[in-house]
C-alpha cells in the first residue's frame, strides 16, 4: 500500500480485496516492546485473554508468545500477568 | 430560451414539485430525507408519489439530515439512483457526510433550497448554507427559475453517474423564491428522459457476490495519494459536464452554460449574481441599457468545479466587475464569491476592478432599484475607491 501512486488507487479508495487489514503492520505503532521470562511463565493464558489486539499466539507446546507484527505495546499483558513475568522495554530502533 | 419544444407539457408548478417530477422521470430508486423548510415540499411530493404507486422507489424517512445523507451513501454504494433534499441547518447537519459521498465517488443528487443559517433563526433564503459546503467536493450548480431546476436535476443524474465522473451533484435553488413559487414549467417527456439518461451502473458496487470494502481508513502513507486522485478526477469532470448540457440541448432544446450572460458581450461594466436574483438583475440591466449605460450581467451557473476558463474569457474583457454575495465570510474577504472571482482574475494581464456588495441575506428582497444602485455605486467605487472592502445593501444604519 505504501508504494501505490495516486494513479493506482481504486475508485474512491475502494478496497477490492476485503479483509486485507491483516496485512497492515500495527506493530510499528509500538514504543514499548513486551519481553518475557519464559522460566516464570505458568501458561495460564491471562495475557492471551487480555490482549486487545489478539497479538498473543499460543505455540504448539502451549507456551504463549508475542506477535510483534501486530503488538502495539500497550502493556496490558504485563499489567495483568499474575506471575509478573512480562516486562515492557523501550524500543530503540 | 427554448429553441424547439417537442410536445412538452407546460404546467404550473412550484420549483419543489418540478424537482419531484424530474426525480420521477429519472425513475429514482431511493429517496432518504428529513423535512426542513423551505425544502419540505420536494420530499413531501416524492413521498406522496411513492405512497400512491406513481414512483417505484424506496422512501426512507430518517431522523435527521445526517442520517439522510448516510442512508443515501449506502443506497448509492449498492448502485441505486439516489436523491435527497435539504436546506440551511439541514445542510450543515449533513456536512461531514457530504465529504464522504464525494471522496467515495457516490453520485447522489442533492437539491438544496438555499436558506440562511441561524442565529437569529431564519428559514428564508440566502447562500450561507451553499457557501459553507463549497469545498466538499460535490459538483454544484445554481438554478435561476423553475424550469432550470427541473432540467438541472435530470442533468445532475446524467453527469454524476457518468462512468467518467462518478461524483455527487448539488443543485441549488433559492429557498422560497424558487422552491415555493409556481411557474410555468415544460415537463420533460419520459421517452426523452430515457434517451438522455442511461441506467446507473456503479463499477464496484456493494454486492455479496463480489465483496469490497468502502470507506476504509487511509493512514498517512496513502491519504495524500487519495486526495490527489480525487482532485484530478474532479477537475476532469468538466468535459462531461459540458457534454451533458450539449446532449440536453439536443434532446430538450434548452441550452445551459457554466457561465451565463445577459447583454454582457460588449459590456464594460459587469454585474455578477448567482441563482434566482439573476432575473431581477436583468431588469436593472435593461433599464440601465435604455439609459445608455454599457452594462451587462454575468450569472455563475457552475460553482464547482469553478469554470475558470469561461469566467476569465467573459469577465476579463470588462473594466469593472460588481459582485453581489448573499453570504458573509466573517472576518475574511466578507463576500465569498467576490473573493473567489477576484483570485480567479489575479494572474490575468487584463482584468477588471472587482467591487463587493452583500445583500439578499435571510430572505431580504433585492429589487431592480437596488441593483441599479449597486451598479451605479459600484462604478463610483471602482473609479474613486472606497474606505470599506464591501458595502451592504439595504442595511439600516
Amino acid at each position: 500500500m505504501a508504494d501505490l501512486t495516486w494513479k493506482e488507487l481504486e475508485l474512491g479508495g475502494i478496497i477490492s480485496s476485503p479483509g486485507n487489514a491483516s496485512a497492515y503492520r500495527t506493530g510499528d505503532w509500538r514504543s514499548d516492546r513486551p519481553t518475557k521470562d519464559y522460566e516464570k511463565c505458568i501458561k495460564c493464558g491471562m495475557c492471551w485473554l487480555y490482549c486487545p489486539e489478539a497479538a498473543i499466539k499460543i505455540r504448539e507446546d502451549g507456551m504463549y508468545d508475542f506477535d510483534l507484527f501486530y503488538c502495539k505495546g500497550c502493556g496490558i499483558c504485563a499489567a495483568e500477568c499474575p506471575k509478573k513475568c512480562i516486562t515492557m522495554v523501550e524500543e530503540e530502533e | 430560451m427554448a429553441k424547439k419544444v417537442k410536445n412538452a407539457k407546460k404546467v404550473g408548478l412550484e420549483g419543489s414539485f418540478a424537482i419531484a417530477e424530474a426525480a420521477k422521470l429519472a425513475n429514482v430508486d431511493v429517496v432518504a430525507a428529513y423535512p426542513i423548510t423551505p425544502q419540505t415540499h420536494i420530499v413531501e411530493r416524492l413521498a406522496e408519489m411513492v405512497a400512491d404507486g406513481e414512483l417505484n422507489a424506496a422512501y426512507i424517512p430518517v431522523e435527521s439530515e445526517h442520517s439522510a445523507m448516510s442512508a443515501c451513501l449506502g443506497a448509492s454504494a449498492t448502485g441505486a439512483r439516489t436523491l435527497t433534499a435539504t436546506a440551511g441547518q439541514g445542510l450543515e447537519l449533513m456536512h461531514e457526510v457530504l465529504y464522504v459521498a464525494s471522496s467515495m465517488r457516490l453520485p447522489i443528487v442533492l437539491t438544496v433550497a438555499d436558506r440562511a443559517l441561524s442565529a437569529p433563526l431564519s428559514v428564508w433564503g440566502d447562500h450561507s448554507d451553499a457557501m459553507a459546503v463549497r469545498d466538499t467536493g460535490w459538483i454544484q450548480v445554481f438554478a435561476e427559475n423553475g424550469q432550470e431546476v427541473h432540467d438541472l436535476v435530470l442533468w445532475a443524474f446524467r453527469v454524476g453517474e457518468d462512468p467518467d465522473v462518478l461524483f455527487p451533484v448539488m443543485v441549488h435553488l433559492d429557498g422560497f423564491n424558487l422552491s415555493h413559487v409556481t411557474e410555468p414549467v415544460l415537463l420533460a417527456e419520459q421517452a426523452d428522459v430515457d434517451k438522455f439518461l442511461p441506467p446507473f451502473k456503479y463499477p464496484l458496487p456493494l454486492h455479496p457476490d463480489k465483496p469490497v470494502t468502502m470507506g476504509a481508513f487511509g493512514p498517512p502513507a496513502i491519504y495524500t495519494e487519495a486526495k490527489k486522485a480525487q482532485e484530478v478526477a474532479f477537475e476532469n469532470t468538466k468535459g462531461t459536464i459540458l457534454k451533458g448540457w450539449k446532449e440536453f440541448e439536443k434532446i430538450f432544446g434548452r441550452s445551459y452554460n457554466p457561465v451565463e450572460t445577459y447583454k454582457a458581450d460588449d459590456a464594460e461594466i459587469l454585474l455578477l449574481t448567482m441563482g434566482s436574483l439573476g432575473e431581477t438583475a436583468s431588469m436593472a440591466i435593461d433599464s440601465m441599457r435604455e439609459a445608455g449605460k454599457n452594462v451587462g450581467l454575468v450569472k455563475l451557473r457552475l460553482w464547482r468545479p469553478f469554470p475558470f476558463e469561461e469566467f476569465r474569457k467573459i469577465a476579463g474583457k470588462a473594466k469593472v466587475l460588481i459582485v453581489l454575495d448573499r453570504c458573509i465570510s466573517f472576518g475574511g474577504p466578507v463576500g465569498p464569491v467576490f473573493s473567489e472571482v477576484k483570485s480567479a482574475l489575479y494572474a490575468e494581464k487584463k482584468r477588471p476592478k472587482v467591487v463587493s456588495f452583500i445583500g439578499g441575506l435571510g430572505g431580504r428582497d433585492v429589487t431592480p432599484e437596488n441593483f441599479e444602485y449597486i451598479i451605479t455605486r459600484g462604478i463610483e467605487i471602482a473609479e474613486k475607491g472606497s474606505e470599506t472592502e464591501y458595502e451592504m445593501i439595504g442595511v439600516r444604519e
